[in-house]
């Protein structure tokens, strides 16, 4: 489809290794920080200051002041944990799997992916960490030897998800630390300043571009690739299971891992558009993440949106094909329960209104993948919020039915958390090269090394 | 060996990486081994024609993957079996099958931070300070030029023909490296 009048490049035509590595580092170590930077950290950072007002606030008066309750105990924590964990997957999928693929065209994002991926995280981890209620004794969750001679229950899902956040975070924070180091190399040579020679040239570890370095620097990345691959399935795996283990009706199905997964992907490539769109505006970076960039991301995304609707359907279908009346209840409880204006939001926003990505015409419209990306961002909020909130609502015995409603901390907290991924994100625009200017150069024709020649 | 201690060796600027890997091609035909070639972007082809060997990164890589693998699996054999054994649900003690995702990503996480580590134990950095830092042209090595340096170190190295032979291969500009 895409080919009907020729494949838009991945890099615009005309530039050279000078220009493509001036136009990059220029946007960190010399040209004006634009007037909308200034605005949208402040914005972003005033966000922030919220989430420290209320995470402030929760360690004075305990998890009391969130709207969770017996028997909705899980409620707005962990549907925003599952939310961040989940975006932050897309950094991954481009930088390792697209790269295992040889997809080039991952080039000019996967830089500011892998960074979306790491403040992603950093964001989810506050959710679990401050619903233990005391975050000063998480240190609790890890195996130590301790005077009260207990360990961890290898058992529970909950143990495993700590294993599998703490591996993903250090993993993807290796992962873009070792993509930066050459281009630090870059700025720490460009850099006019005293101080920005000293900070980069310590961030580039004496980085000089040597070939045997080079070598087992592309093993060290592949190798890496190969081993955040099955380690990004294996997170929404095992946060999946913190449900699906379970044997509460709506969480105990084995469609699980693969739909969270698929779930996982789709959001983050939301996330990715939503970002990608107005940074490649704002910084002119048109060039290098062109329309092609923005038409896969679009084809992702309808891709796994089919498979997360294939999810919705089997969910369905299992829960009536079990024949268990408990677990027959929760689709028509979804469907037609307290919560049903969340189902139903929930279905137009991932499933029916993604569709329009079959058209062309959407795919290449810029202002309408920026909508619909937001639009599948919300809907997959409320995707775990429906999972988590209507599952645990009605369960096995009406005596034990309750109602969640969220309180000005559980909004408080989560568009805090908003502010605080986009406040790092914002420095991370300003202080490190968005785009991996190495990779850039590779993808040129003027790299091709002619055999003929030698 | 005709060298003063202070030199470190003679380097040679190329504008494309085909000048390069020619010249590291032709350098390595004509006997020199103590040399590195400085370039941008990684070029496959480079490594090879300085006659550098095989890396053994991944070797490293796999020991420490096994490390963890079997470093996870005993943590959680010995917590739950030994040091703290609770029976959950008439589960044997040694639920094997449920310590599989820890297992798993303790593999993944030491075998990363070997990856890692190990590729930059092995490339000798961080090193802040080296020679060719002070050719102040070699700041260009991290934009768009190519670098070839043939050591003083090398048994065939003559600061006069080494030179002599590096002009030859059609070079932007060669210059000597103080150490």
């Amino acid at each position: 489809m895409a080919n009907s009048q020729g494949t838009p490049p991945v890099i615009a035509p005309g530039h050279t290794f000078g220009t493509v590595t001036d136009k990059i580092s220029a946007i960190v170590l010399a040209r004006k920080t634009p007037i909308g930077w200034y605005a949208g950290f402040a914005a972003a950072f005033a966000l922030t200051l919220l989430l420290l007002v209320s995470l402030t606030y929760l360690v004075l008066k305990g998890i009391g002041i969130w709207g969770n309750n017996e028997p909705i105990g899980w409620a707005f924590d962990i549907t925003n944990f599952v939310w961040w964990i989940g975006i932050g997957h897309a950094g991954t999928l481009i930088s390792a799997i697209l790269l295992l693929l040889r997809q080039t065209w991952r080039t000019s994002i996967n830089r500011f992916a892998e960074a979306m991926t790491l403040f992603a995280v950093s964001c989810a981890g506050i959710f679990p960490l401050f619903h233990t209620g005391r975050p000063w004794l998480a240190y609790w969750l890890l195996p130590y030897p301790n005077t009260m001679n207990v360990w961890p229950q290898f058992r529970s899902p909950l143990v495993w998800d700590v294993f599998a956040v703490s591996t993903y975070a250090t993993v993807s924070l290796l992962f873009w630390f070792v993509g930066l180091i050459p281009d630090l190399a870059t700025l720490r040579d460009r850099s006019q300043s005293k101080a920005g020679r000293i900070i980069y040239g310590m961030l580039a570890m004496g980085w000089r571009g040597s070939s045997r370095h080079w070598h087992r620097y592309e093993t060290a990345y592949l190798l890496l690739a190969g081993l955040a691959t099955p380690l990004v399935v294996s997170v929404h795996t095992v946060v999946s299971f913190d449900f699906a283990v379970s044997i509460m009706p709506g969480w105990h199905t084995t469609i699980f891992p693969p739909y969270f997964v698929a779930g996982a992907i789709y959001s983050g490539f939301a996330m990715v558009l939503t970002l990608a769109i107005p940074i490649r505006a704002v910084y002119q970076l048109e060039d290098f993440i062109t329309m092609r960039h923005l038409q896969n991301m679009a084809k992702v995304m309808l891709v796994t949106g089919l498979i997360v609707a294939y999810g919705y359907m089997t969910e369905a279908f299992i829960a009536w094909y079990s024949a268990d009346k408990y677990e027959g209840f929760v689709p028509l409880n979804r469907l037609t329960g307290p919560y049903a204006l969340a189902y139903w939001s929930l279905i137009l926003c991932n499933v029916a209104i993604p569709q329009l990505l079959w058209l062309k015409r959407v795919r290449t419209s810029v202002p309408v993948l920026f909508v619909i990306s937001l639009i599948v961002n919300v809907g997959m909020w409320l995707e775990r919020f429906v999972i988590i909130v209507t599952s645990l609502h009605r369960d096995f015995l009406p005596s034990s039915w309750g109602m969640y409603s969220a309180t000005f901390w559980d909004w408080s907290t989560y568009i805090g958390t908003i502010g605080l991924f986009l406040a790092l994100l914002f420095l991370f625009l300003r202080f490190l090269p968005m785009i991996s200017i190495f990779e850039m150069r590779t993808i040129l024709p003027e790299a091709r090394v002619d055999e003929e020649a030698i | 060996m005709a060298t003063s201690p202070a030199v470190y060796g003679v380097l040679a600027e190329f504008e494309d990486p085909t000048s390069l890997v020619s010249a590291a091609h032709q350098a390595h035909e004509a006997g020199y081994r103590r040399m590195d070639a400085y370039s941008p972007f990684p070029i496959e082809e480079l490594h090879e024609a300085i006659g550098a060997h095989h890396t053994r990164l991944p070797l490293i890589v796999l020991i420490g993957g096994l490390c963890g693998c079997i470093g996870g699996f005993a943590l959680q054999y010995w917590a739950s079996t030994i040091a703290y054994p609770i029976n959950v649900a008439g589960k044997p003690l040694n639920s094997w099958p449920a310590f599989i995702p820890v297992t798993f990503e303790c593999t993944i996480l030491v075998a990363a931070l070997s990856a890692v580590l190990g590729m930059l134990a092995l490339n000798g950095l961080p090193m802040p300070y080296h020679p060719v830092f002070n050719v102040p042209r070699f700041a260009l090595a991290s934009r768009n030029r190519f670098f070839l340096c043939i050591e003083a170190k090398d048994p065939q190295f003559d600061l006069e023909s080494t030179r002599r032979f590096l002009e030859t291969l059609n070079p932007r500009e060669v210059t000597t490296v103080a150490d």
